[in-house]
């Protein structure tokens, strides 16, 4: 394995880990319409308990993501995290208040009541995926950072990242590109949120109450990522020379795309199946598997983003602020001992996501209804 | 790109360190009990296994209530823990991540997958699943989060002990030349094993303490005496365990950070000889006069322990801080340099370095590179003061450790054999002293990291990188502000969770 091969491999992993962080996140669209998809206390348990019973994974998933971009592009995690810092303490402060609020929320003894963690619980799922959509939208758009490697070396200022300006990452979400990236992920989210929902919970009321909002989140949604998307493949993009340079390429990413063929194909195939498990469900009344053809579907799309962002000499970290300050998957990556030695820990990855997928099957077998509520003790 | 020629603001390290300690003392009032809980009601349901008691069940599915308040706590508060390296600690992200980003990423795909993925089947699978599966689930959830606790601690152990790597002035980082002696070093495997064994006495003193409020309160009684049984042995066990691998990290202590072990003892002046402090009148608040005192006052002192436990012969040569900072001679010979020489040679390594990367990359700057890196981090170093971590927290929280640990052996021992052998639901003294384990062993396991931590300061990694020059470009208002931000969101939960276990405790288990 050389040290290009291992650089693209864990960028792969990395597009992985997004895109099943991205798909999960269903988990947050759903919670944010608790209220929509809720209109009694019961109706309301149910949506909570059925999310109830997934939110770890898409915690466990965004630890693993940040913890893979730790291992294998520690310049992106010391860069991004340490210069951008208001943007990922915001997105952690939304997951914390996530974390305890199934627990706490109908449990006797809750000094701050039901609708305080059914709330944390609504910004989460629209803080989270905004956030984490516009932190994402930035891989495309650029931030505005400054790496000098050096400067360990400078007693009087050690520290090699620098954010340009005293924002600490809040001025990314005045680029507007931004912003729309962010709203379209929040809207995608509650699109997965409707379908899941629709396919774990067996309430005729609030399947009722899925489709309109399947519509409208789908309308949105389609509406904001189409702006973004065709915006990105037609605008300038961040291309590596040869010599390692970093310069303005126009069109980059749809060349990129153009290129990748293959990736154009995997898009379209993601791009069917997200339409077809929409449309499918809409028009269907009694289909409910949905979630299925969609969530394949964003993963597809979420990894070719990710694919022609990192792949084909595109710095995938821009630095508006100095050009030549951003990060690719060459200068951004582990030593290639450590790449190597990692590969051999993602060996696991299958036979993890096989008993993931077991448990998971055996726990959702039999849908979620009111009757399992009312027995099931640890019920929130 | 011109340097910005700005010092490091004082307050942006100690408000950097204020946030990092916040969380981690926060995280770590849930994850000791989480892998503690873990053992008691896997053995709880392995008992109803084999003998499909419902009685059995429901003690099982008690604990699990418990265990399941506590881990969403634990769950939110690790979060930040990780990703605080990167928004607090972005220097050190990239001057060791090659390192110690890999445990990060092995911990979340190998651990945490198994851990929320069967936590999930053991909450909600009891009517779901079959037995097995359901039993296997609870515990493949314990040894998720053990698993998830030994790469943790192989990333602590290796700020502590660094090695397996080598620096790389093309990269200005240092990086991973041996998996295995990361993953397998000394430090880590007697680390992992201290720590989990301290949580399981966490875990079994809260079981213990529960026990006897029901006792006292004479209520649950059968429950009681069974919970006690698996309670007390998970606990006196755990407790013999914790004391050998505390004996053992001790030593490693003395072989790889004397300072901290200077530290933990106040021992100002070392020698051959030594003897372990019992007492002596240590400021926790203000550090001493290490320079020219002899020892602290009032002290009194086991003879020759200290050296024995340190080097393994009783006469060993035991360095204090004073030897450290004006060098010292070891047992085999061995020469430790003066402070004043690690600092010079340490500006060697930072000059060479600085020339290498000038464009000199001349094998005469990389020769004085690789003869002075072991010092890299002590060209960072002003003056002498800065090495010595805070002597009296190190020295009581030590002690408080030890000495609650030893007390641990006893209480359970005592339980144990009312439990067996008289009737443990007579002696009220007992039932008393069994529910003070519960704040006595969060005492102990959250002193047994201040110690760990505030001994290894100034280094974020030992002798090679001190923290202020590890945290990110940050002004100190923007980490004050989220520091009181988490500690008001922290605070509130924990108060929370507290009624809330209160609560389901008094409610009991559904018999």
């Amino acid at each position: 394995m050389t040290y290009e091969f291992l650089q693209h491999y864990w960028w792969f992993l990395i597009a992985v880990l997004g895109a099943l962080l991205v798909f999960l996140m269903f988990v947050q669209g759903a919670n944010s319409m608790i209220f929509q998809l809720g209109k009694s206390d019961i109706e309301r348990r149910l949506v909570v308990n059925s999310t109830g019973r997934k939110w770890e994974f898409t915690f466990t998933t965004l630890v693993t993501f940040g913890g893979a971009f730790f291992a294998s592009f520690p310049l992106f995690y010391s860069t991004s995290f340490g210069s951008a810092y208001w943007v990922w303490v915001v997105i952690l402060f939304s997951f914390i208040i996530q974390a305890v609020s199934y627990e706490f929320q109908n449990k006797a003894g809750n000094l701050l009541g039901v609708k305080t963690f059914q709330t944390c619980l609504i910004i989460n799922g629209i803080i989270g995926p905004l956030l984490i959509g516009g932190a994402v939208a930035t891989f495309f758009t650029g931030s505005n950072f400054i790496v000098e490697k050096a400067n360990i070396v400078n007693e009087m200022q050690p520290v090699i990242s620098h954010w340009a300006n005293a924002s600490r990452g809040l001025d990314v979400l005045l680029n507007p590109w931004v912003v729309i990236f962010g709203i379209a992920v929040v809207f995608l989210a509650r699109v997965l949120g409707t379908l899941y929902i629709n396919n774990n919970v067996a309430n005729e009321a609030i399947r009722s109450r899925v489709r309109p909002q399947l519509l409208i989140n789908s309308v949105l949604f389609l509406v904001f990522f189409l702006t973004f998307f065709v915006r990105t493949l037609v605008s300038d993009g961040y291309a590596v020379a040869a010599d390692g340079t970093i310069v303005m390429e126009p069109m980059k990413y749809l060349n990129n795309l153009l290129d990748m063929w293959y990736l154009a194909v995997v898009l379209l195939l993601g791009v069917v199946l997200l339409l077809f498990g929409i449309g499918r469900t809409l028009l269907q009344k009694d289909y409910i598997k949905g979630i299925w053809p969609a969530g394949i579907g964003v993963v597809l799309v979420v990894i070719v983003l990710f694919l022609i962002v990192g792949y084909n000499n595109t710095a995938y970290y821009p630095s508006t602020a100095d050009l030549q300050s951003s990060l690719t998957l060459q200068n951004s990556c582990s030593s290639e001992f450590t790449l190597n030695a990692m590969f051999y820990a993602s060996l696991a990855i299958p036979f993890v996501f096989a008993y993931i997928c077991y448990a998971w099957r055996s726990i959702d077998l039999k849908k979620l209804d009111s009757e399992e509520l009312e027995q099931d003790d640890h019920a929130y | 790109m011109e340097n910005l020629l700005l010092s490091i603001d004082v307050d942006v390290v100690n408000w950097s360190r204020a946030q990092f300690a916040l969380t981690a003392i926060y995280h770590w009032l849930f994850v000791p009990l989480t892998l503690g809980l873990a053992v008691i009601m896997g053995i709880m349901e392995t008992c109803y296994y084999r003998t499909r008691k419902e009685f059995w069940k429901t003690t099982a599915k008690f604990w699990q209530m418990l265990f399941g308040i506590n881990f969403a706590m634990g769950v939110a508060t690790g979060i930040i823990l990780e990703f605080e390296f990167g928004t607090n600690w972005s220097n050190y992200s990239w001057f060791v991540g090659d390192i110690f980003g890999a445990p990060l990423a092995i911990e979340g795909v190998v651990a945490f997958f198994m851990e929320s993925t069967f936590v999930a089947v053991m909450f909600f699978g009891w009517k779901k699943v079959s037995a097995g599966f359901h039993l296997a689930s609870t515990w493949l959830t314990g040894l998720g989060a053990t698993i998830s606790a030994w790469w943790i601690l192989v990333a602590n152990a290796w700020m502590q002990y660094p090695i397996g790597c080598e620096f790389n002035p093309n990269t200005m980082r240092n990086e991973m030349v041996s998996f295995l002696d990361v993953a397998l070093s000394p430090m880590a495997v007697n680390k992992f094993f201290h720590t989990v064994t301290s949580s399981w006495i966490l875990g079994a003193a809260f079981c213990v303490g529960i026990c006897c409020w029901y006792l006292l309160r004479k209520r649950h009684i059968d429950f009681a005496k069974q919970s006690l049984k698996v309670g007390a042995s998970v606990g006196l066990v755990a407790s013999l365990l914790a004391a050998f691998t505390g004996d053992t990290s001790a030593y490693l202590v003395a072989q790889h950070q004397p300072m901290k072990l200077a530290a933990m003892e106040a021992l100002y002046e070392g020698g051959k000889d030594q003897g372990l402090t019992a007492v002596a009148l240590v400021n926790p608040f203000s550090q001493p006069d290490y320079m020219n005192e002899a020892e602290p006052p009032m002290r009194i002192a086991i003879p020759n322990v200290l050296s024995f436990l340190a080097t393994r012969d009783i006469h060993g040569y035991v360095p204090g801080v004073k030897n450290i900072i004006e060098g010292y001679t070891k047992d085999d010979g061995t020469v430790e340099p003066p402070l004043t020489e690690k600092m010079e040679r340490g500006k060697k390594a930072i000059e060479a370095l600085k020339a290498y990367r000038g464009g000199e990359k001349t094998e005469a700057n990389k020769a004085i590179l690789k003869d002075n890196m072991k010092y890299f981090g002590y060209g960072y170093i002003k003056n002498a003061d800065q090495t010595v971590p805070p002597i009296g927290i190190n020295f009581w929280a030590f002690r408080i450790m030890v000495g609650l640990g030893s007390l641990f052996i006893l209480v359970f021992g005592v339980i144990l054999f009312f439990v067996y052998k008289k009737d443990i639901a007579q002696p009220r003294w007992l039932q008393w002293v069994g529910f003070a384990l519960i704040p006595l062993a969060y005492i102990a396991s959250e002193s047994g990291w201040l110690v760990a931590e505030f001994g290894r300061q100034p280094w974020t990694i030992q002798d090679m990188l001190p923290t202020w020059a590890a945290v990110s470009d940050l002004s100190s208002s923007n980490i004050a502000l989220t520091f009181f931000l988490f500690l008001v969101l922290f605070t509130t939960m924990l108060c929370v969770e507290i009624s809330i276990m209160c609560k389901q405790i008094k409610k009991g288990p559904q018999l």
